[in-house]
Order: C-alpha cells, then sequence, then structure tokens
C-alpha cells in the first residue's frame, strides 16, 4: 500500500489541464500555411508522394496530405507547416488550404446535425474500426484516453461493443478484406450515429489511393460528419475536433 | 549447389545468384537448416519471369554473419515436394508461394490462405471461407473472435477449440489489413512515395521498416552512409524500441487489470514519442529515416533534452517494473502462462524477442550488425522459460538496455553531413536485401532490379510473418481468459503480416 501511494506520489500531475489551449512541443507539423510566392507549380506539386497539392493557383488537401513535409522543405519559402493542430472540419471541401490562408480550419455549422448536440454533448461512445490502418492512428487514439490526455474527462470514451456505441471511428483505407466487418459494424449500431473519419488513409486512401486491394464504397456512399487528418491523427487534433463536433465549447 | 553469400545490406548482380532443379534446391536448403540452429530463413518468395516461377531463398547464417541465397526456376502449375514437411518454419512461406501463383505440394501440413491478397492465383477463395480446422466433437466447442476486437486494435480472427476453460486449439485468421504494399511499391516510382509506403508497412515500427528500406535503397544505388546517417537510424531504432515497449507494458497491465501499472507506464510512453516529435515533427517518427540523407540533425541542444528526459524516465520505470515484479497478483498471470520451448522456437522460425524468451538467440544487431551496432559489443536479452514473464522481463531489461545504448551514442554527436541532391538511380539486375532488429525482431526487405534499374520485385518481411504461429501455439492448454495478456506480450502486426 505505501509503495503504491509512494508510486502514485513519484508521477506528479500527468495530465494537460487545457486541452484546448494545449501548446505541442518541438517542431510539429500542423496546419501548412502557402505564400504567394511565385514558384513553378507543377514542380511542386510533382515532389508530393500523395497528390494532395492542387495547382493553379497552389492548394494543399489536407484529406491527402501525409504531413511529410516534403514540399516544405524543397520549398520552404511557399509553404509552411504550423503547430497548429485544430484540423478538423465536418465538409470535404473545407480540407482545402488555400494560398493566404491563416486561420484554423472550422466546422461548417449548417452541416452538424441537430441531434448530434442534443444527444451526445454530454457523452459520446465510440466504436473504432481499423480498416487496413496501419497501426499508427490507433495507437494515437489510445493516447487519447490516456492519463495524460484523459478525453474521457468529458465523457467521450471508445467502447467494445458496437451496440454500446454512438458512432464510429474509421482508421486505415478500407481494404477489400475489411469492407464487409466494417459495414457490419456500422450496421450493429443504433442510430443516431456518427461517422469519423482519421488520419488521411481513411480520409483519401491517403499512399495508398488507387490500390486494386481497396473497396471505399462505404466512405463513399455515407454521410461523413468529420474528417480528422493526420498521418498519424495527434490525440489533440481527435480530442479538439470531437469537441467542435459537439458544441463543446473552447 | 552453391549459394552465393552476402552481407546484410549488400547489392549483387542477380544472375550471380546460383540456379539448380527444385530437388536439388530442397534438398541443399533444407540440408542447410535441419540440424543448424544458427541458420535459418529469413525470406522465401517467387516472382514471374516468362512463363516460369523464379524461388529465391535466403537463409541467415548467425555465425558467419552472412546471408545465404540460391534459387530455382519452377513451372506455374507445378506440384512440388515441400520444405515445410522437413522444416515447418517454412510452411507460411509456402503457403504464400501457394496463394500468389497456384502452385501445389503434396506434403503441406496445411495449404491455407495466407492474405487473401488481391492478386491471389484462386480467386474463389474469399476471407468470408476460410477453411478453419475444427473439432466435430460433442464435448468441445469453439469461440471465434473477430475481426472487429474489443478495443482499438487491428482486424484479425482468431478461432478456439475449447474444452470448457481451456484452449485446446487456436487457429489465427489473417489477411483483413491486405492493402497490397509490395505491388505499389513497383507501381509508386517516386522514391518520396515509396518512403511513405515504408513508413505505412507498421505504424508501430516506422524506424525498423523505414531503416530495412532505405539501407537496402543506399545499397542498391551505392551509395555511401554517413556517420550521421548511421548514429541517427541506430539511435532512433533503440528509442522506438523503448517507447513501444513501455507502451506495450502498460497494455499487459491492462490485461491482468492492474491499472496503477497502466497508467504510470501509459504516461512514461509519452515523453519518448514527444521527443520524436521535437526532433522530426511526428510522435511515430514518420518522417525521420529518408534514403540518401538525414532530413532532423541531431543537434546538442536535442541530446540534453533527450538525457534530461531519460533522466527522468528511468527512476519511474524501474520502480513500476518492480512493483509489478512484487506482486504476486501479478506474478501468478504471468508465470507459466502461454509458454514455448526452446524446440517449439526453433521449429517454428520465431525471430526477435519472441525468440529470446527462450535462449533461442536472433538478434540482428548482434547476428548481422549495422549502423553502429558493431560498436555497442551488444548482448541480447535472453531469457529461459518462454512464458508471459519472460516477455515482460525482456522488454523491461531491452528498455534499460537501449537507455544505456542511447547515453553512449550522445556522447559523440556526428557532423551533419547535409542533404543530397544526387538523383536516386537503382543498379540495374541487381539483387539487394536489408536486415534490421525492430523491436519485434528481425525485419527484411529485397528488391530486385530488371537491366533498365526499374524495380521488379519488392518483397517485405515483417518479424509477425513467423511469429504469429508461436503465439497460436503458446496458449494450447491455457485458459481462454489468459488469451488476451499472451496476446499482448508478444504484440504482433496485423497489417505487417497481411502488407
Amino acid at each position: 500500500m505505501l509503495q503504491t501511494l509512494k508510486i502514485l506520489y513519484h508521477q506528479g500531475k500527468q495530465y494537460i489541464p487545457d486541452l484546448r489551449a494545449a501548446k505541442v512541443p518541438g517542431i510539429f507539423l500542423g496546419r501548412p500555411e502557402i505564400s504567394l510566392e511565385k514558384v513553378d507549380e507543377t514542380r511542386l506539386a510533382d515532389v508530393c508522394p500523395t497528390n494532395a497539392i492542387l495547382t493553379g493557383p497552389v492548394r494543399i488537401d489536407l484529406g491527402k496530405c501525409t504531413f511529410c513535409a516534403e514540399c516544405s522543405r524543397l520549398f520552404p519559402k511557399k509553404i509552411k507547416f504550423t503547430t497548429d493542430y485544430r484540423l478538423t472540419t465536418n465538409e470535404r471541401s473545407r480540407l482545402i488550404i488555400h494560398e493566404g490562408d491563416t486561420t484554423a480550419l472550422i466546422l461548417n455549422p449548417d452541416l452538424v446535425r441537430k441531434e448530434i448536440r442534443k444527444l451526445f454533448s454530454g457523452s459520446l461512445k465510440l466504436r473504432q474500426v481499423s480498416a487496413a490502418g496501419d497501426n499508427s492512428t490507433e495507437l494515437e487514439l489510445n493516447a487519447a484516453g490516456n492519463v495524460n490526455f484523459d478525453m474521457g474527462r468529458y465523457g467521450i470514451e471508445f467502447v467494445a461493443s458496437p451496440r454500446h456505441a454512438d458512432g464510429i471511428v474509421i482508421t486505415g483505407p478500407v481494404s477489400e478484406n475489411m469492407a464487409e466487418p466494417l459495414q457490419i459494424t456500422y450496421d450493429a449500431i443504433p442510430s443516431p450515429k456518427i461517422i469519423i473519419l482519421a488520419g488521411c488513409d481513411a480520409i483519401s486512401g491517403g499512399i495508398f489511393e488507387g490500390s486494386p486491394a481497396l473497396n471505399r464504397k462505404f466512405i463513399e456512399e455515407n454521410h461523413i460528419d468529420l474528417y480528422i487528418p493526420g498521418n498519424p491523427v495527434h490525440p489533440l487534433t481527435f480530442i479538439n475536433g470531437v469537441l467542435d463536433l459537439l458544441g463543446i465549447a473552447p | 549447389m552453391n549459394s552465393l553469400t552476402l552481407n546484410n545490406h549488400q547489392t549483387v548482380p542477380v544472375a550471380g545468384i546460383p540456379e539448380s532443379d527444385y530437388k536439388t534446391f530442397l534438398d541443399y536448403n533444407t540440408g542447410l537448416i535441419i540440424d543448424h540452429p544458427e541458420r535459418h530463413c529469413v525470406l522465401y518468395f517467387g516472382y514471374r519471369t516468362n512463363d516460369k516461377i523464379r524461388l529465391i531463398i535466403c537463409i541467415a547464417d548467425d555465425n558467419e554473419h552472412n546471408i545465404l541465397v540460391s534459387a530455382t526456376v519452377v513451372a506455374e502449375d507445378s506440384v512440388l515436394d515441400s520444405f515445410s514437411a522437413k522444416v515447418l518454419a517454412f510452411e507460411k512461406f509456402e503457403r504464400e508461394i501457394h496463394e500468389n501463383f497456384g502452385i501445389k505440394y503434396t506434403d503441406h501440413p496445411w495449404l491455407k490462405p495466407v492474405r487473401y491478397s488481391y492478386s491471389r492465383a484462386d480467386k474463389t477463395e474469399t476471407i468470408s471461407n476460410y477453411p478453419f480446422y475444427s473439432v466435430d466433437s460433442e464435448e468441445l466447442h469453439e469461440v471465434g473472435v473477430g475481426p472487429v476486437h474489443a478495443g482499438i486494435i487491428e482486424p484479425g480472427h482468431f478461432r478456439f477449440v475449447c474444452n470448457g476453460e481451456q484452449i485446446l486449439h487456436l487457429e489465427i485468421q489473417l489477411g483483413y489489413q491486405h492493402r497490397g504494399v509490395e505491388k505499389l511499391f513497383l507501381e509508386k516510382k517516386k522514391l518520396i512515395q515509396r518512403t511513405i509506403l515504408a513508413e505505412s508497412i507498421a505504424g508501430d515500427s516506422v524506424i525498423g521498416h523505414t531503416s530495412a528500406f532505405a539501407f537496402l535503397l543506399e545499397s542498391m544505388v551505392g551509395l555511401p552512409l554517413s556517420s550521421e546517417l548511421l548514429f541517427c537510424r541506430t539511435l532512433a531504432q533503440e528509442l522506438e524500441r523503448i517507447a513501444i515497449h513501455t507502451g506495450d507494458l502498460s497494455a499487459i497491465c491492462t490485461d491482468i487489470a492492474y491499472q496503477l501499472g497502466s497508467s504510470v507506464l501509459g504516461r512514461l510512453r509519452t515523453p519518448i514519442i514527444n521527443f520524436f516529435q521535437e526532433w522530426c515533427g511526428n510522435r511515430l517518427a514518420k518522417g525521420l529515416i529518408r534514403a540518401g540523407y538525414n532530413p532532423y540533425p541531431f543537434t546538442r541542444a536535442l541530446a540534453d533534452r533527450l538525457t534530461t528526459i531519460l533522466d527522468a524516465f528511468e527512476p519511474d520505470f524501474k520502480e513500476i517494473n518492480d512493483e509489478i515484479s512484487r506482486l504476486p497478483s501479478s506474478l501468478s498471470r504471468f508465470e507459466r502462462t502461454g509458454m514455448l520451448n526452446y524446440e517449439q522456437l526453433l521449429n517454428i522460425g520465431t525471430v526477435g524477442m519472441s525468440a529470446r524468451m527462450n535462449t533461442l538467440v536472433r538478434d540482428i544487431r548482434i547476428s548481422h550488425p549495422y549502423g553502429l551496432y558493431s560498436e555497442f559489443n551488444h548482448e541480447p536479452v535472453i531469457k529461459h522459460h518462454g512464458d508471459v514473464y519472460s516477455r515482460v522481463q525482456i522488454r523491461k531489461q531491452e528498455v534499460l538496455q537501449s537507455i544505456a545504448y542511447i547515453r553512449q551514442l550522445m556522447a559523440d554527436l556526428p557532423e551533419s553531413a547535409g542533404s543530397p541532391q544526387k538523383p536516386f538511380v537503382l543498379l540495374p539486375d541487381s539483387f539487394g536485401i536489408s536486415l534490421t532488429e525492430g523491436w519485434r525482431g528481425e525485419i527484411c526487405h529485397a528488391c530486385i532490379t530488371d537491366h533498365s534499374g526499374e524495380m521488379q520485385i519488392y518483397k517485405i518481411k515483417d518479424p509477425s510473418f513467423h511469429n504469429w504461429l508461436a503465439l497460436a501455439l503458446a496458449v494450447r492448454n491455457n485458459e481462454i481468459s489468459d488469451f488476451p495478456v499472451s496476446n499482448k506480450s508478444f504484440d504482433l502486426s496485423y497489417c505487417g503480416h497481411d502488407l
């Protein structure tokens, strides 16, 4: 018993007090900013591994971006990754960053279904399905519930059974072999239910886009409530995104 | 017949690989392995040349520190005698060859699909009708778990045959994570695309797989490696080992319902992966390893920061591990649970920490050293019981060992070698192989180029490819309620297996 108390004491305070205003250490690769500088756009677009850079004018699609920062390494004056981890939105087109954009991504309030905030803002239970995810975003979603990030303080939790869940969080590009299990899991969740895509693989297929081993029908045919970019998704990106969706004020 | 002798991270002309008829190939290579525990197969694969299938085998010799490579050519509709009947460790390699090309074997114990690859030979086999082993019995029952599991974890199906609470048999069916990675390596031609692919093979082994990829490509380009590259990859590999072992110890505590251990070890992982972010901008070190250059120099300031982090980490890590080893309630769950003996491990072809848990020394850091490992006088952590507790202790001791290595490395920081501007052109008609020791065990990447220097085949083998069978055998005769802790103590990769 004394030993247990001693260990507890040695941990000090580990939780992040304010998840809405926390600063990430070091050189986090968050929301990119594109300057108005003139560059060879074709060359710029060509350095991107996932065709996330669009031209005429230059834009970056965060749904495809793997945050490898190859573009900002080769074109440091044109593209800069900021430490802003708020990368979440609920409209696919809002994931596209334009030249000169310097403001954080926000949700389109008109697209948030009314019942979501009414039913889930006090308690949201989520079922996670890794559909050919590489276990990086999965590790970070686990971390979102640990003693540091502790998203349980807002009543947001991952649960074991889809029957207990209010929504599904999908990671990975969705392989053909996972298409059916994903559908079965989603069908087992009682309505109303939400769909969250976590990571660039889930949103667009990422580096796997176009692979014949994928089957993205589920993603294409269902209404997506939240897009969370990242490779992997940072726990703060995930938690803040879900809080935004639930309308829990900063 | 003989084999071509290669060093780790060496590239040779593909024409130099000796070829013989299948019977000679089979006898010669099984002869190399039977009664030679110092040798094991690191890679055995096939690829199409004209209308035939060329099979290439790579056998690592731990004592001689080299890799023995040989080949044979067979027809697509061949019916062959199997390696597996003589050496069980080949069972999955041959299943993969059967799945990809339709080659049949006369005496393979269970010629079942491996991952239901989209390019498989027999499209009538689908993942929803996998031929499970079953027992027709009034007393026994089956328990099916997955593919979607109770936690935030990758998918795979476990089928138990149980007598009451006791597991008699476990069969593990994988393939749900198949993304076609090996084919994408050929189709995506830009170096950065291939690098991102390597980072995505298994997101918990980013350093292990991306280093294997980078070393391989550098050897296939003929690029000399700067001491900075070797330094950063060695340090990053040990840091990844610390992070994942710590996280796994936390999860093992979760599985025995020891909340304090789970929380403390969970939070101890955070500063380590946050250090990766301070270094390269990503908590799982995506972006850190690049073929040909080091994008994020390891500065004196970073070294000081890491020293501070490790100084704070080490006493807390030791304290909680001492407590875990003291608690009867944890020891009673760990000891004699999920056991394998030396012969089983050897037969299965187990690698990495899962081999070292019972006196089988498989550690690329000592058998085929690369990076700066030859400077450490590395002594693998070896345990003698092959149970969950052995795997817990290996993780604990390897974390402390890695901390010591990192401190030793940081005493002497290398100069930054700058970034490359040379285009990356692979040598034509070449074969290269690369082994690294990730935290799970040996990772193997191999590549063959055609006459124009284009990749003709890219092969990846995660340690989990060998080790899943070890888990299936380890839980026999255990209570089914002990399965989660056994599973987590191995912590094998689904996506690394399914590719």
